[in-house]
């Protein structure tokens, strides 16, 4: 039995997509809930309620939603160019989704543990703008079009610094595979040996970044209610609409598992002596999910011009000058060697 | 070269104004929540809240409505139709009385102008229709929200009886 699930292909496909859905339909789930805690957390901070009708709670709000979601009719704008129309939220979703399949969860509770898992995570990251692009512009209407084009250029922008930030905690580490950033971080003083520590500046660059890298507010322009009405998502209705908002819902929580594995020491238990486990993982990403959706709630959108020279005068050049930093303190051992985690 | 302000670059790159609108927003978050549970519980109304017509009856089951037409007269968005004719005693009484709420604006000069205090706009605001025509109020339904709501209409007249 061993011997057909690790030796022939139909057993190391069965076992793959066995692993397969035991990320997916967990994060799909979650996700159910998430986005009501994100809706929960928004109405708490403005005095209100939220959602507190369907369910206990109003717990399952979101499944409403969906049903609400895949009943209703698609609607095709006039001149749209249906293929693309179509493929877009597929592609948003599709590529929020996969690059999970490197995040560790634990130790060795990874569907792919490829040496380059850090990459990985960021190629799929750059190419989930194309969802935006393409949806934008088979809309056949103006406001998705200006709300993709904003969209394409805040993401690129952002995605220079956000690299720049993992690169300090790839020097750091020595490593791009994710389970190793993450042991790197194993150290004698609990949450004190984490990455957040020596590379604090950049845990709130790289959160930031994140913000503007999934159009969270106050990056939201490329859905900027008061102008664009909802910017790319203008034409969507029904399904395609909600392959959207879980794609971008995905790409959130995804930029919460990253910057918990990067800064947070993933699955480490904070305090030497509790045993380490994916529950720790589970309860850093809820807290910076109640980050992310605390500063929707309290930050009012950034101007256009505010993004670009936020992104190319600020961090780039701060995210840059801290590479450069890390390389020397990494090098040369400075602050206890807290930079140099590979020897 | 222009001067540099020290202490609002180091506001920004301290992200002092993140952190002060986390305190606040920490604040709000845990603070008591405002919304009212609406259909479950309501705002408290005035005795003057001026809501869905009625036309009322005395203690003995008359009409108070004599015709005079008043309402009819002053309403500025004309939403009030009324013919009267003698009935049978010889008192003067209408034999149609029809208020388009459509057309209705509630400023309730109606209830004003009455002198017999037997038009009034009650405390009722949840009359929604799923048609048009169903809004077309005629006598009888008026009369039926005069016997449905008459306690509450009673109690806000008094309540509001020492203001006029």
């Amino acid at each position: 039995m061993a011997d057909f699930f690790s030796n022939t292909y139909l057993g190391i496909a069965l076992v793959l997509i066995g692993q397969v859905l035991l990320v997916v339909v967990p994060l799909l789930v979650a996700l159910a809930f998430l986005m009501y805690a994100d809706r929960k957390v928004w109405a708490a901070v403005q005095m209100r309620r939220g959602p507190n009708v369907v369910g206990i709670y109003g717990l399952l709000q979101s499944f409403a939603d969906f049903l609400k979601y895949m009943v209703k009719e698609v609607v095709f704008p006039a001149g749209a160019d249906r293929f693309v129309f179509l493929l877009a939220p597929m592609i948003t979703l599709v590529m929020s989704l996969i690059a999970w399949a490197v995040i560790p969860f634990n130790d060795g509770w990874v569907v792919s543990n490829i040496n380059v898992a850090i990459l990985y995570v960021f190629a799929i990251s750059s190419l989930e703008v194309y969802g935006v692009i393409m949806g934008g512009w088979a809309s056949n209407s103006k406001y998705p079009f200006l709300g993709s084009l904003r969209s394409a250029a805040q993401m690129i922008s952002y995605e220079v610094s956000i690299g720049l930030i993992i690169i300090g905690v790839i020097i750091s580490t020595g490593s791009m595979n994710l389970t190793d950033i993450v042991h790197a971080q194993d150290g004698r003083f609990g949450l004190f040996s984490w990455y957040w520590l020596p590379h604090l500046p950049m845990l709130f660059l790289f959160f930031i970044s994140a913000l503007a890298e999934t159009n969270r507010p106050p990056f939201d322009l490329p859905e900027a209610e008061s102008e664009l009405v909802a910017g790319y998502q203008v034409e969507y209705s029904s399904t395609p609409f909600l392959l959207f908002m879980i794609g971008e819902l995905t790409a959130v929580v995804l930029m919460c598992a990253l910057t918990t594995l990067l800064f947070f020491g993933g699955w480490l238990s904070p305090i030497p002596g509790l045993p380490d486990g994916v529950l720790w993982m589970i309860a850093k990403m809820l807290f910076v999910f109640f980050m992310f959706a605390m500063v929707k709630a309290i930050t009012p959108r950034y101007r256009y011009d505010q993004l670009m020279r936020l992104g190319w005068k600020i961090f780039l050049p701060m995210s840059l000058v801290w590479v450069v930093f890390v390389a020397f303190a990494a090098r040369f051992d400075w602050f206890w060697g807290a930079f140099a985690r590979w020897g | 070269m222009t001067q540099i302000d020290y202490t609002r670059a180091a506001k920004y790159f301290l992200l002092a104004d993140f952190f002060t609108g986390m305190k606040l927003g920490l604040k709000y978050f845990f603070g008591p929540k405002m919304t009212v549970n609406y259909p479950h519980e309501k705002g408290p109304l005035s005795p003057r809240f001026r809501g869905e017509h009625a036309l009322r009856r005395y203690p003995n089951g008359e009409e108070r409505c004599i015709a005079c037409k008043l309402c009819e007269a002053i309403c500025p968005a004309q939403a009030i139709t009324i013919d009267a004719e003698p009935r049978e005693d010889g008192s003067r009484r209408t034999t149609r009385y029809d208020i388009d709420m459509t057309k209705c604006i509630y400023c309730g000069f109606c209830q004003e102008a009455c002198p017999v205090d037997a038009i009034v706009e009650g405390p009722n605001f949840e009359f929604s229709t799923e048609t048009r025509e169903e809004l077309f109020y005629d006598k009888e339904k008026l009369l039926d929200n005069g016997a449905r709501w008459e306690a509450e209409i009673a109690r806000n007249l008094e309540l509001d009886a020492p203001y006029r």
